[in-house]
C-alpha cells in the first residue's frame, strides 16, 4: 500500500515534563483539529527515579502519568485518528504498553496498533558493550569510566526520531518510547508523513527545532514569559503549543483558538533561547541544527512562522546519560516575622552552625538563604532597611546519611530555644535525599539498535 | 546614558548540570547592536561576581536579535546535588536584567 503524502500535519504538545498540566492533552485532542500529540516525560532525574521505581517492582518504571491522560484521551485520538507518540515508557516501556493495553480493554477499545521502541536501556549491557570497545569517558570531565562503573543505577542512550518513525510505518498508532529525545518526538511524524530522507539536513534540523520550541509545552505559549507577564491572556486555560508542519520543512508555531495563552515572536525566541549551550551546533541523534539560520515572522494572531533552517551531518555518537548515587541532602526552612525579621533569621542561622558544629558532624557544603530578601539573586540585590518577614531556609550536604539525618532534627528546636517570632515548622523534620550525580557519555551509534515491537489490539 | 537592561531586553534562563544559560533578547530588534556591543561575557562575569565559580562564554544570534550566555559553576553542583533555592537557575534571567549599562547611543 502506497501512503499518500500530506501537504501539512498538526502537530500537538500535550506534556513538557513529568508533572505537567493533566488536562492539557484533553484540551488539544478536544479543541481543535491535529493529527498528532507528542508528550515528553523525561529528564535525567527522572530516569534515575524510575529505575528506581522498577526495581521495587517490575511492573513500574514507566511515567503513570500517562494513564491518567490516555484514559481520558484514548477513546477520543481512536475515534478522530490521531496518533500519539510519548517518551512515558521511561525504564519499562512493555510495562506502561501493558497498561495502555489495559485502558483499551476496559473502555471496549480496538483495531489499533501500539507501538513500542525499547534498547536505550543498557544498565544491564554496560560489560558487552566495553567488550565492544566502548569507553564510556566522561564527556565533561574526561575522566575514565572505572571509577564510578559499579556505582552505576541508570545508563540510558538517547534515541532519536528514526525509530519512533519504523514503529509509525509499522502501522502504530500509539507509539511508546523510552529514553527517546524530546525533540525526537515531534520530527518523527514529520519524516513519517513527508518522506522526508536520513540526509534532509536541513529539514530534519527545522523538525528539531519545531521539536525544541514544543518539548516544554506552555513555555511556549506564554507560560514563564518575561518580556509582558501581564500581557498574556487567561493563563488559566493556557494553550499548549502547537506546529503546524509542511513538506518543505517550514512550520508555523500556533495554538488552539478559544485558549488561553499567547504565541508571539517574543514568546517563541525565549523558548528556543531555554536550556541552549552553542545555538550554531544543536547535536541530536538526527542532525546538527544551526539555530543562528532561523528565521522567524509573525503569521498573524497566535501564528509564528519559522524558515530558513539549516542543518549539517549528524555525528556517529549517541548521547548516553547513567546515574549513580552521590550522597544525600536536606532542607529545613523556618519563618521569623516583624520586629527585626532578618536580624533573627540572621541569629538564627548562626546559632545552628554554631550546634552543628558542636556535634561533629561533616557536611561538603552547608548553605543559608533568607527567602524574600535575596535568596536567589544574592549580592545582586540591596538589602532594604526594613523586612515584614523573611524565611531562612538552611540545606546541608554530606556523604554520610547520619550527618544528615541528625541534622534534620535541629531545625525544630530552634523554635523554643531561638530568636522570637518564629513559625512555619509544620512539616516536619527535613528527611535525606538522595543526591544523584550524572555521568554523561557517548558511544558508537553502529554498536547499537533500537528495537521496534508491535502490539495489535 | 544609563539604562536597566530590562528596559530593552528580556530574558529566560535554565541548566544544563552546574551550568546555567541566560537567554537575552531585545525587545525592539534595532537594540541588538546595543546589547552586543555592551553586554559582553567579560561584564557578565563581573556582574554574577562569586554567583558564578567558572568562566562566562557568549553566543550570538542576530537572526533572533538575541545573545545566549553560558555560566559555567552557577548552580552550586546542579540538579539533585545543589542547596539553592534556584537550582535550575530559573531566576538568572531576572537576575541579568537587573544590570546597568552606560551607553553612548540613546534609546
Amino acid at each position: 500500500m502506497v501512503k499518500s503524502m500530506k501537504d501539512k500535519i498538526r502537530i500537538a504538545s500535550g506534556q513538557g515534563f513529568f508533572g505537567d498540566l493533566l488536562n492539557a492533552p484533553y484540551d488539544q485532542v478536544t479543541k481543535g483539529p491535529v493529527d498528532y500529540v507528542v508528550m515528553d516525560f523525561l529528564s535525567e532525574v527522572t530516569m534515575s527515579i524510575l529505575q528506581k521505581q522498577k526495581q521495587r517492582n517490575p511492573r513500574f518504571g514507566y511515567a503513570r502519568d500517562i494513564v491518567t491522560i490516555l484514559k481520558e484521551i484514548l477513546p477520543i485520538c481512536i475515534e478522530k485518528n490521531i496518533k500519539v507518540i510519548t517518551n512515558a515508557g521511561g525504564v519499562n516501556p512493555h510495562a506502561c504498553a501493558e497498561a495502555i493495553s489495559e485502558i483499551a480493554k476496559k473502555q471496549g477499545l480496538n483495531g489499533f496498533r501500539i507501538g513500542v521502541v525499547i534498547g536505550d536501556d543498557i544498565l544491564h549491557n554496560i560489560d558487552y558493550f566495553i567488550k565492544r570497545g566502548v569507553d564510556f569517558k566522561n564527556t565533561e570531565t574526561g575522566e575514565e569510566f572505572s571509577g564510578v562503573k559499579d556505582k552505576i543505577t541508570s545508563a540510558n542512550i538517547y534515541f532519536g526520531a528514526f525509530s519512533i518513525v519504523d514503529a509509525l510505518s509499522k502501522g502504530a498508532q500509539i507509539v511508546i518510547t523510552g529514553r527517546t529525545t524530546d525533540t525526537g518526538l515531534t520530527l518523527a511524524p514529520m519524516i513519517y508523513e513527508f518522506g522526508w530522507k536520513e540526509d534532509d539536513w536541513d529539514k530534519l534540523a527545522s523538525g528539531i527545532i519545531a521539536g525544541h520550541i514544543m518539548e516544554c509545552g506552555g513555555q511556549a505559549t506564554g507560560g514563564n514569559f518575561s518580556a509582558d507577564w501581564k500581557s498574556v491572556p487567561n493563563l488559566a486555560e493556557i494553550g499548549f503549543p502547537i506546529t503546524e508542519a509542511y513538506p518543505d520543512g517550514t512550520v508555523v508555531i500556533t495554538k488552539h483558538e478559544n485558549t488561553g495563552g499567547l504565541v508571539s515572536l517574543h514568546t517563541i525566541k525565549e523558548q528556543l533561547l531555554y536550556e541552549m549551550g552553542d545555538p550554531a551546533t544543536y547535536i541530536t541523534p538526527e542532525v546538527i541544527a544551526d539555530f543562528t539560520t532561523i528565521r522567524l515572522e509573525d503569521d498573524g494572531p497566535n501564528r509564528v512562522g519559522m524558515t530558513g533552517v539549516k542543518g549539517r551531518p549528524r555525528t556517529d555518537t549517541y548521547k548516553v546519560s547513567m546515574s549513580y548515587s552521590d550522597g544525600y541532602t536536606a532542607a529545613g526552612s523556618l519563618t521569623y516575622t516583624w520586629p527585626d525579621a532578618l536580624e533573627k533569621a540572621q541569629a538564627a542561622d548562626k546559632i545552628l552552625r554554631k550546634r552543628l558544629e558542636n556535634l561533629g558532624l561533616h557536611f561538603e557544603e552547608i548553605r543559608s538563604e533568607f527567602v524574600g530578601v535575596n535568596a536567589c539573586h544574592g549580592h545582586l540585590v540591596t538589602i532594604p532597611d526594613h523586612v515584614n518577614e523573611v524565611v531562612l531556609r538552611f540545606g546541608v550536604r554530606s556523604k554520610e546519611f547520619k550527618s544528615v539525618e541528625r541534622f534534620g532534627k535541629e531545625i525544630a528546636p530552634l523554635i523554643l530555644t531561638g530568636p522570637p517570632s518564629v513559625t512555619g515548622f509544620a512539616n516536619g523534620r527535613p528527611r535525606p535525599s538522595e543526591v544523584i550525580a550524572f555521568w554523561p557519555a557517548l558511544m558508537p551509534k553502529d554498536v547499537v539498535k533500537p528495537t521496534i515491537t508491535i502490539e495489535q489490539l | 546614558m544609563k539604562i536597566r537592561l530590562i528596559d530593552i531586553a528580556h530574558a529566560r534562563s535554565g541548566d544544563k548540570g552546574d551550568t546555567a544559560n541566560i537567554g537575552l533578547i531585545a525587545r525592539d530588534e534595532k537594540h541588538y547592536p546595543i546589547l552586543k556591543k555592551y553586554v559582553t561575557a567579560d561584564k557578565v562575569k563581573l556582574f554574577f561576581g562569586e554567583m558564578v565559580e567558572g568562566d562566562v562564554e557568549r553566543f550570538e544570534l542576530p537572526n533572533l536579535g538575541a545573545l545566549n550566555f553560558l555560566l559555567y559553576g552557577a548552580l552550586g553542583g546542579g540538579g539533585t546535588k545543589s542547596l539553592m533555592t534556584d537550582a535550575q537557575g530559573k531566576t538568572f534571567a531576572a537576575a541579568l536584567l537587573r544590570m546597568e549599562i552606560e551607553i553612548e547611543e540613546t534609546v
